[in-house]
């Protein structure tokens, strides 16, 4: 009986440890896999660097990111009509679909049935899983001449006098890079922020409603609040691919590295003149102008995104006072 | 509907056994590879798959990756030729000076637009000033007093270039550096130049399908673009002049009136002839002096002969433009000058 009872907490024992040496093991394993991402995030930077060297050197990081002149034929190259493109249509974009996601997420969350949120659902989802290219072929054959035959010929009409409706309406531009974007961006937000809703404790509808609240004050005085850091997530995740976008950009922004005022103007992003012009660069300045253009890129993501959780953490602290 | 559906089925069966056949027989071919320009792929295409059923112990494979990565490869050897629009330049040239360029067929840039009637006339300076956004409206003096009898219309004139690095911009901004003393001060010769005005598209299917959707549009695309899409194409006034439309006459005469140099690496834009369309253009094929192994240069120097003079027929129907006797005998002389080991590959005339 004794016997037993040693030779089962001796097992015991054993398997105890044989756990911990695998939790031990699987600690490793994790370690390992998270550091070869940082390694490899590393890796790309140093490459990146390395390629840009070149151009940085010559023509300084701070002439670099303010210069206005993109000339690979005399060699002088700045970043910030790229730039200025990439956060102009970026924005657009945000702009446009932000309150369409959200509304679709307090829609589906908070008002449908539970097949019609299936379906929702579905449709939203489909709409993530088109590539790029094809959102670039819709802007171009269909949205392009929509906002050339109708869209800013109207605007012009009614808003003519502003400078962000000025010039001939070509259709390529600015504006159709945003509004692309704006429907690419849109699964993005719009499902994550469902997930976000969904995640509010239903005792907070209950409590609004059973003080007489309508379904409409419940959701903005109780459920929209409490998802408020959520909610910016998602927006900073479509802001984030909206950055990034490349193929369906340079389709319909119309790669003219200027600064303009006018949403109708031709404009540039930084991803876009990556693309186009990397293949057929050949002397190491403009490689390095190019790659330099992929370092600011990284550093407006990286910005973007600590500006995000600092934006996060502001607006959750004055809600909540102290956690 | 269901008989259909089996003839379709057995022609889909027929190509695989096809294909099949064809894989069994190259099996043993001996692969000689390729990267560089896209102009001239669809003419190098044809060219490789007709050489194939002539000489099916030889396979060529062709990467249109554009002129700038095919010069990259070849220097690092990583392919067996390269490809180009724009000669390299003797910088390039003198990192690896013992590539040599071989002019396989002419081509040429066609100015492009739309929404004016047919037949509309530029001159160097106009061309220019259109395209450097110094003219910016179709009824501008200097456009009405070129083309008295057009309509011209009352409108602002959208430019169309490219967005990519490309041949055809090279071909383009060479010419007009070549004319216009403001052009070349301001903006110069390149594959990817600075724009002042305009929108960019990618390719030249890209330019293309801009310039037919915006009205009132102009650009530049590769003749055969030009043809292909029935766009109105502008007639420009050459160095002698007269005012030409790109045609493969017009180009010919170009190829004819330059002189080649012995490197035969030249450009023809503004060419002197009476009837030499003024942004016309070699494509190149860019071979090693020295081969490093005897089969794969022998498989290239006799596809380089059979190109030269068989495969010219097959340049026209296709929209680019053989070359001139004058040029071919040049060439010829080119490649029986590719060695391997010091001995002469191409000894006899195939």
């Amino acid at each position: 009986m004794a016997r037993a009872a040693t030779t089962t907490l001796g097992g015991q024992r054993a398997v105890a440890q044989a756990a911990r040496r695998g939790d031990r093991a699987f600690a490793a394993v994790v370690v390992a896999l998270g550091g070869a991402v940082l390694a490899l995030a590393g890796l790309v930077l140093i490459v990146v660097y390395r390629l840009a060297h070149p151009a940085l050197a010559t023509i300084g990081p701070l002439r670099f990111v303010t210069g206005r002149t993109w000339d690979p034929v005399a060699e002088r190259f700045g970043a910030l009509p790229f730039l200025y493109g990439t956060l102009v249509t970026s924005v657009i974009g945000l702009v446009l679909a932000a309150p369409v996601a959200i509304g679709l997420a307090v829609f589906v969350v908070e008002f449908a049935t539970p097949r019609l949120r299936r379906w929702v659902s579905f449709l939203v989802e489909l709409l993530a899983a088109i590539p790029s290219v094809v959102y670039g072929l819709w802007g171009l054959l269909v949205l392009v001449p929509l906002l050339r035959t109708t869209v800013q010929p109207v605007l012009q009409r009614l808003f003519g006098w502003a400078p962000l409706f000025d010039g001939p309406p070509i259709g390529l531009g600015y504006l159709a890079a945003g509004a692309v974007l704006a429907v690419m961006i849109l699964p993005t937000i719009a499902t994550v922020a469902v997930e976000v809703l969904r995640a509010v404790p239903d005792a907070l509808r209950e409590g609004a409603l059973a003080i007489g609240a309508t379904r409409w004050e419940a959701v903005r005085m109780a459920v929209l609040p409490f998802a408020r850091r959520g909610l910016v997530g998602a927006l900073i995740l479509g802001l984030a691919r909206a950055l990034g976008e490349t193929m369906a950009v340079t389709m319909v922004i119309g790669n003219q590295p200027s600064i303009r005022a006018s949403l109708f103007a031709p404009g540039y992003s930084l991803p876009s003149v990556i693309a186009n012009e990397f293949a057929e660069a050949s002397s190491p300045m403009h490689v390095g102008a190019l790659a330099g253009l992929a370092l600011v890129l990284f550093g407006v993501t990286l910005a973007l995104s600590g500006l995000a959780r600092l934006l996060v953490r502001l607006s959750g602290g004055a809600l909540h006072g102290a956690p | 509907m269901r008989p259909r559906l089996v003839s379709v089925a057995a022609a889909a069966l027929a190509v695989v056994g096809l294909t099949a056949t064809e894989g069994a027989a190259r099996a043993d071919a001996l692969l000689v590879t390729g990267a560089g320009a896209t102009f001239p792929y669809p003419l190098y295409a044809k060219w490789f798959s007709e050489y194939n059923n002539l000489r099916p112990e030889y396979r060529f494979n062709y990467q249109p990756i554009g002129s700038g990565g095919g010069i990259k490869q070849l220097i690092a050897r990583t392919v067996d030729f390269g490809a180009t629009d724009a000669p390299m330049s003797d910088e390039e040239l003198r990192r690896a000076p013992s590539i040599v360029h071989l002019p396989l067929v002419a081509g040429a840039v066609a100015v492009v637009y739309n929404d004016v009637p047919d037949g509309l006339r530029l001159d160097a300076e106009t061309l220019a000033a259109i395209f450097m956004g110094a003219i910016t409206r179709w009824d501008d003096p200097r456009l009405v007093a070129l083309n008295p009898g057009l309509a011209l219309p009352a409108q602002p004139i959208v430019v169309v270039h490219r967005s990519d690095g490309s041949g055809t911009t090279r071909v383009l901004s060479d010419y007009l550096s070549k004319v216009s003393p403001s052009w070349r001060a301001a903006i110069g010769t390149g594959k990817s130049v600075r724009w002042p005005v305009g929108v960019g598209m990618k390719g030249n299917e890209g330019v293309t399908s801009a310039v037919k959707s915006i009205p009132c549009a102009i650009g530049y695309v590769e003749l055969a673009y030009a043809r292909q899409s029935r766009l109105p194409v502008a007639a420009l006034r050459n160095r002698s002049g007269a005012f030409v439309r790109p045609s493969l006459e017009a180009v010919g005469q170009a190829a004819t009136a330059v002189e080649l140099p012995a490197d035969l690496r030249v450009s023809l834009t503004d060419a002197p002839a009476w009837g030499a369309y003024p942004i016309s253009a070699f494509t190149y094929l860019l071979v090693e002096r020295e081969q490093t192994r005897a089969d794969r240069g022998e498989a290239l120097v006799s596809f380089l002969w059979w190109a030269l003079h068989d495969g010219q027929k097959l340049a026209a129907p296709l929209d680019y433009v053989p070359l001139p006797a004058a040029v071919v005998t040049q060439v010829e002389a080119a490649v029986r000058r590719i060695t391997v080991g010091g001995r002469t590959l191409l000894a006899r005339p195939l």
